[in-house]
């Protein structure tokens, strides 16, 4: 019995000896040249590999910001700033200050501001609806409120508001990787720059319908009345297809466009409350729908009918 | 034995409650919008201007590329205005907007009800008016007709299959123009024949329609040529390339198009509009829909003008009833749920089907128990769970080559599955994804 066991412990271990003495000189006589550069970076980048920087994962970002010349096109938007002089020291070259940026959700239309006017019952997947159709509201442009943004949301710095169907960004927690804008099959999520105290201005609305037609369904869209381009000194907003933009490099975070908005479309964040009340207060009337488009209206209309 | 394809399908109740009744003319409605796009490919470019009069079959949108077809108005009156209208596909699409006064035709329509027997135009010339006359394929694929019939080269067409087999439950328009245009439609049928060059066409009509069997079938001992081919009723028989391996026995190969085999494959619908166009020198701006459900108060199938909104056939059909769930843009199977009322019927629209809630609505996902429900009922010989599966962890590559886009969208997977799995959702989805891919691929 001892025999065996002795026997046992010999043999193995004169095979891992063997294998031990090739493997070691294997291990010599192919051994792959590695720019050691490349472990000190992925050692200074955040290993969330989330894909921000357009890269699968850290490590390939490493290995292309070896490879890079200058850090222009490169950057890690979850480490920022801090992260990207850790890394341009470790390469020699300079790195390229960029502002930090935040997710920003250019939808209003909640429950209350954009009623629906039938029920989608699919697959409950973002890009599934909007392949099927333009969304269970007027609006064809408006979130769909599925969450597919959260989902693909990799710091939890999402999550849908059940009161208005609406995604909510969590400021703190965004790295601005925007896993979220590639995931929105309807493009209303948008990087913009976080501004001094991380204050920030945007027109809360994609929607590209005429004013009248945009308000009919959603009682807080973008009118496209030109009243903040008028209102802006600094060029920073543009009206393109009945909808405003504004244009973070130029907004110098005035808030004159805010309070001239009817609709209320613009957003102001992170800002102090204003001395005197703003002009417009957030409209409190429901929208009406047209009772021909609402399945359910005509269906109570028809059962009326029948009874008198 | 009677024939039908070998792999897969289903058998959906038939429910064909409107079978019965006569096709009727609807009215005409006070507005029609008509879609720039109603076809597969490129948007037509509209010709008519706001304030325009225009006459029923005039030329209203001009077909802007190969795969695009040419717009007639349906009704004479005012253009009021070109505005984007929610169509059928739940989006919002340029539409040409008229206003209806009296019911004026353009000049060289012939009215007359006679059959007019004698083809005498050629291949060429048939080709030309049937896309002049803006016909596609009126099936519910709607793919240009013209680019059907030219035959590319190299290739060449040996029998053409006339499609009767409307295989979608409630549906029954295609059923009612075999029985009440029948000449009509093998008068049609010959000028596809000639248009194609072939000597051989092939009705296939599923065996739920003995009527129409039967009479197509002593009409066409006038007619050379042409034969009628009754199928065992499973679903989905009226797709092309289930049609084909029913009647003929010849598989298309993955990818590949019908002509690959030698088969072209028309619907009846688009065989009668093809007779009117070249006899009756008529472009297609009128179809026939089936408005149909079990609570519907008179199913029925209408004649209806391209543009009608579709409140005006629910009306015509008895009102909306109390307990609708979902209306439905074409069958059960394949259909579109509509998001408004206000759409426009367009040249795909086969019918309008009501479902009330009780039906419409879609069971609670639960998991998938792998018991292969899904593999056994696919016509393509696709595995749909595990499409579905590689799609949700959005594993493109391995979508398709699980060969993804040979799925032609019948729903067989979805409509078996005892979860309720979504399967043909997310296989869509899938198809979009990897569409892109191969697009980016080729460019």
């Amino acid at each position: 019995m001892n025999d065996i066991i002795i026997y046992t412990i010999i043999t193995v271990g004169a095979i891992g000896l063997v294998a031990a003495v090739i493997l070691f000189f294997v291990a010599k006589k192919f051994y792959v040249e590695e720019d050691p550069r490349i472990d000190q970076i992925e050692d200074a980048l955040p290993s969330a590999n989330c894909g921000g920087c357009g890269y699968p994962g850290c490590r390939n970002f490493a290995e292309a910001c070896v490879k890079a010349d200058s850090l222009d096109d490169l950057f890690c938007p979850v480490g920022g700033n801090d992260v990207m002089k850790d890394v341009a020291k470790i390469i020699g070259i300079e790195a390229v200050e960029k502002q930090a940026q935040i997710a920003v959700i250019r939808c209003s239309g909640s429950f209350e501001y954009r009623p629906k006017t039938n029920n989608y019952d699919g697959a409950a997947n973002c890009t599934i609806a909007a392949n099927l159709y333009s969304g269970d509201t007027g609006c064809q442009y408006g979130c769909l409120g599925l969450g597919e943004c959260v989902d693909a949301c990799t710091f939890d710095a999402m999550y849908m508001d059940e009161k208005t169907g609406l995604p909510v960004v969590i400021q703190d927690k965004c790295t601005g990787c925007g896993d979220c804008v590639r995931a929105c099959p309807k493009d209303i999520i948008e990087l913009r720059n976080k501004g001094k105290k991380d204050r920030r201005i945007f027109v809360s609305c994609i929607n590209e319908d005429k004013g009248g037609v945009a308000k009919k369904y959603c009682s807080v869209a973008c009118i496209g009345c030109s009243k903040c381009f008028k209102e802006c000194n600094y060029d920073a907003i543009t009206i393109k297809n009945f909808l405003a933009y504004i244009d973070y490099n130029k907004c110098v975070l005035c808030r004159k466009c805010v309070a001239v908005c009817p609709t209320d479309a613009i957003h102001e964040i992170n800002f102090p409350p204003r001395k005197k009340k703003p002009v417009n207060t957030k409209p409190t009337t429901k929208v009406e729908v047209k009772e021909n488009t609402d399945l359910i209206n005509i269906a109570k209309k028809n059962q009326n009918n029948n009874k008198s | 034995m009677l024939k039908t394809f070998s792999k897969g399908g289903v058998h959906p109740p038939e429910n064909k409650l409107s079978a019965i009744q006569t096709i009727e003319q609807l009215a005409l409605p006070k507005t029609v919008s008509i879609p720039i796009s109603q076809h597969i490919g490129a948007p037509a470019t509209p010709v008519v201007k706001k304030n325009d009069l225009v006459k029923a079959g005039q030329l209203i949108a001009k077909s802007s590329g190969f795969v695009s077809a040419n717009i007639h108005s349906s009704v004479s009156g005012k253009v009021i205005k070109i505005d984007s209208v929610v169509d059928s596909s739940g989006y919002k699409k340029q539409s040409i907007i008229i206003e209806v006064e009296g019911d004026e035709w353009f000049e060289d329509i012939d009215r007359t009800p006679e059959l007019k027997k004698e083809i005498n135009l050629s291949s060429e010339e048939i080709i030309k008016k049937v896309g002049e006359s803006g016909i596609v394929g009126l099936g519910g694929a709607t793919f240009p007709t013209q680019v059907k019939l030219s035959v590319p080269r190299g290739m060449k067409a040996e029998i053409l299959i006339i499609n009767g087999v409307e295989c979608e439950p409630y549906l029954t328009s295609d059923h009612r123009l075999m029985l009440e245009k029948a000449d009509e439609l093998l008068v049609g049928t010959q000028i596809l024949m000639k248009a194609l060059k072939v000597t051989q066409a092939v009705i296939g009509i599923e065996n739920n329609k003995p009527d129409a069997i039967e009479h197509l079938t002593n009409l066409t001992k006038q007619y050379q040529g042409i034969s009628v081919q009754a199928l065992k009723v499973k679903y989905p028989q009226g797709g092309e390339k289930q049609l084909i391996k029913a009647i003929t026995g010849r598989e298309v190969p993955s990818g590949g198009l019908p002509i690959a085999v030698g088969a072209v494959v028309h619907n009846v619908g688009t065989a009668f509009a093809v007779y009117e166009a070249v006899q009756k020198n008529k472009p297609l701006f009128e179809r026939v829909v089936t408005v149909t459900g079990k609570s519907v108060k008179k199913p029925s199938n209408f004649m209806v003008r391209i543009g009608t909104p579709v409140t005006e056939l629910i009306e015509a059909a008895g009102g909306l009833p109390a307990d609708t769930g979902k209306v439905i843009s074409g069958g059960p199977m394949m259909g579109h749920a509509l998001s408004t009322l206000d759409t426009p019927v367009t040249k795909g629209t086969s019918g309008i089907l009501i479902l009330p809630e009780g039906e419409s609505r879609r069971g609670k996902i639960q998991d998938c128990i792998r018991c292969a429900k899904c593999v056994s009922v696919c016509p393509m010989g696709l595995e749909p769970y595990l499409l579905m599966t590689v799609t949700e962890l959005q594993n493109y590559e391995r979508t398709e080559n699980e060969r993804v886009m040979d799925c032609i969208e019948c729903g067989s997977c979805s409509y078996i599955c005892p979860s309720n799995r979504p399967l043909l959702d997310y296989i869509r989805l899938g198809k979009t994804e990897v569409g892109k891919r191969i697009r980016t691929r080729k460019a």
